[in-house]
């Protein structure tokens, strides 16, 4: 099996009436899908929860500390089997919806409680005199955060975001375990087909590769696109 | 920004030619064990009553007996007086590559033997004849596969039988939904929880998941016999000394009737951890295989 390599296999049929080529991209969209929706789910609700930590409101304060601790505390592993098997058998409505949609909350909420200690982080970096300028300036609470505060601190954040972005794209190979046909699922059972295990594997890890890099590539452009020189103090 | 491409791709490089120069083993198993005086056989840690772990480093199950026995002789042919035997737990995604690079020697589990696989590896004759059938709840009244239409389907990922369904949709045009358990347990879960309608998988899996679970009473092993498939025990290809010694204490065991004893003590009596009996008859083609043993592969079973 090392001494000779058989890259044909990708052109050989499944059984089903594709071939192993046309599986493997299905799966790679499957990745994708659950990637970017729980990135979409992790950046609103983690934003929100860091957000919230830093009011001043103690309750605000209580709740996203304890969304946090919550969601960073279980395994991501642990966290998509509570979706999956315990929520639904809780919660009988949640039988119905598809296990996607479990996996993209699964994924989401747990990326959400590391979101919200970066955003978090990024606010509490910037200098108290900023929140109080800006609410001597006769602004809101709401308004100073969302014309003085936030800009400054997701400028701050944009690195460490960009590294759970990455993650999210990594993390979502456990969907496999709950039925979402994506490529380490795919790994796994063409892997078992066709015996060609190191062709079939070295084919998954480049798609995730790419996929993670070209998420890291985006938010680099994303960071110089909305550089404002001399704000955070480093002269650039 | 040019660094890391180019880093990747020499790092994939890398990677892809420490994996191919794994090859290059001497195949004379039977010097090897007689030279070290040791032999690993690969173990299963849940492959129904086949081959499975009590915990501990401890594992049992009948092909593992086979094994033992197997050993047995070999260490007699050999004229070792002491033969250690090392037992390396393998899963389904690296027991081929297990056996291939000399890890292990012997592959005692629940490996189908396929003209694939029989292109990487050698397999002893077949001693148990699997049949993949449907587990159904009891009450469900579903008795054959076509009226699993528009139903769901679970079955174990990395299993052939995920391959098989896939196959039979096919064919017959029947669309059923897909589930997929991550492992067999996982997958009786499934059935169990009520998400999927019917579990696809070898018969003493799932009648040894059923055996096992809350209550039997309520599951059913229905409908036609999907696939037919011939379980062997692995070794390495190309190592016609070693075959031969495997071939013939298999053969012996087939005509001796030991072979019988050992599927009534796994297959109908109670076993351990839990006792219960996993109440599966040998299949006609179990016993004809045992009354002719071959390691021919599952392609020549399908085209009777």
């Amino acid at each position: 099996m090392g001494s000779t390599w058989e890259w044909q296999v990708f052109l050989q049929d499944t059984g089903g009436g594709r071939t192993y080529l046309a599986w493997l991209m299905s799966a790679w969209g499957w990745t994708m899908a659950v990637s970017v929706m729980a990135l979409a789910v992790a950046l609103v609700v983690g934003s929100l929860m860091g957000i919230a930590r830093t009011a001043p409101n103690r309750w605000l304060v209580l709740m996203g500390d304890a969304w946090t601790e919550i969601f960073r505390n279980i395994p991501l592993l642990v966290q998509i089997f509570l979706w999956y098997h315990v929520l639904p058998s809780l919660f009988l409505s949640l039988r119905a919806l598809p296990s996607i949609v479990l996996v993209v909350f699964a994924l989401g909420f747990f990326t959400s409680a590391r979101v919200s200690e970066q955003v978090r982080a990024g606010i509490k970096a910037l200098p108290r005199g900023q929140r109080d300028a800006g609410l001597a300036m006769g602004l809101t609470l709401p308004q100073t955060y969302r014309y003085v505060l936030l800009p400054m601190a997701f400028r701050i954040v944009i690195p460490p975001l960009t590294s759970e972005s990455m993650n999210i794209v990594k993390n979502s190979s456990v969907a496999f375990a709950v039925s979402i046909a994506e490529l380490t699922m795919f790994a796994m059972q063409a892997q078992e087909e066709t015996s060609r295990g190191i062709e079939i594997y070295l084919a998954v890890t480049a798609l995730y590769f790419v996929s993670a890099f070209a998420i890291n590539r985006l938010a680099l452009f994303i960071e110089h696109r909305v550089q404002v020189p001399g704000i955070l103090g480093t002269g650039r | 920004m040019k660094m890391p491409v180019h880093a990747s791709a020499v790092a994939m490089l890398a990677l892809s030619f420490a994996l191919s120069a794994a090859h290059g083993q001497a195949n004379d198993t039977l010097k090897k064990i007689k030279d070290s005086g040791s032999v690993t056989m690969g173990v299963r840690e849940s492959s129904g009553a086949l081959a499975y772990t009590l915990g501990d480093g401890k594992y049992t199950g009948f092909h593992y007996d086979v094994c033992q026995k197997v050993l047995a002789d070999i260490q007699k042919q050999l004229g070792l007086a002491k033969l250690d035997i090392k037992y390396q737990p393998v899963t389904s995604q690296n027991r081929i590559p297990l056996v291939q690079n000399g890890t292990v020697d012997l592959e005692c589990g629940s490996t189908t033997n396929n003209a694939a696989r029989q292109k990487d590896v050698a397999f002893a004759p077949t001693l148990y004849v699997e049949e993949v059938r449907i587990a159904v709840k009891a009450n469900s009244g579903i008795t054959n596969i076509a009226q699993l239409a528009g139903k769901t389907v679970a079955t174990t990922t990395g299993t052939t039988s995920v391959q098989l369904l896939r196959k039979h949709e096919r064919a017959t045009g029947i669309d059923f939904k897909e589930l997929f358990g991550k492992d067999h347990s996982d997958s009786f879960l499934l059935l169990e929880s009520g998400r999927a309608d019917a579990f696809v998988m070898d018969g003493q899996i799932l009648a040894g998941l059923i055996s096992k679970s809350k209550n039997p009473a309520d599951y059913k092993i229905v409908g036609e016999v999907l696939s037919v498939e011939p379980i062997g025990i692995m070794l390495r290809k190309d190592d016609p000394a070693f075959k031969k010694a495997v071939d013939d204490s298999i053969r012996a065991m087939a005509k001796s009737g030991d072979v019988a004893k050992l599927y009534d003590k796994w297959f109908m009596q109670p076993i351990a951890p839990t006792n219960t009996k996993v109440g599966l008859p040998p299949s006609e083609m179990t016993k004809a295989a045992w009354a002719n043993p071959t390691d021919k592969p599952l392609e020549d079973y399908a085209k009777k």
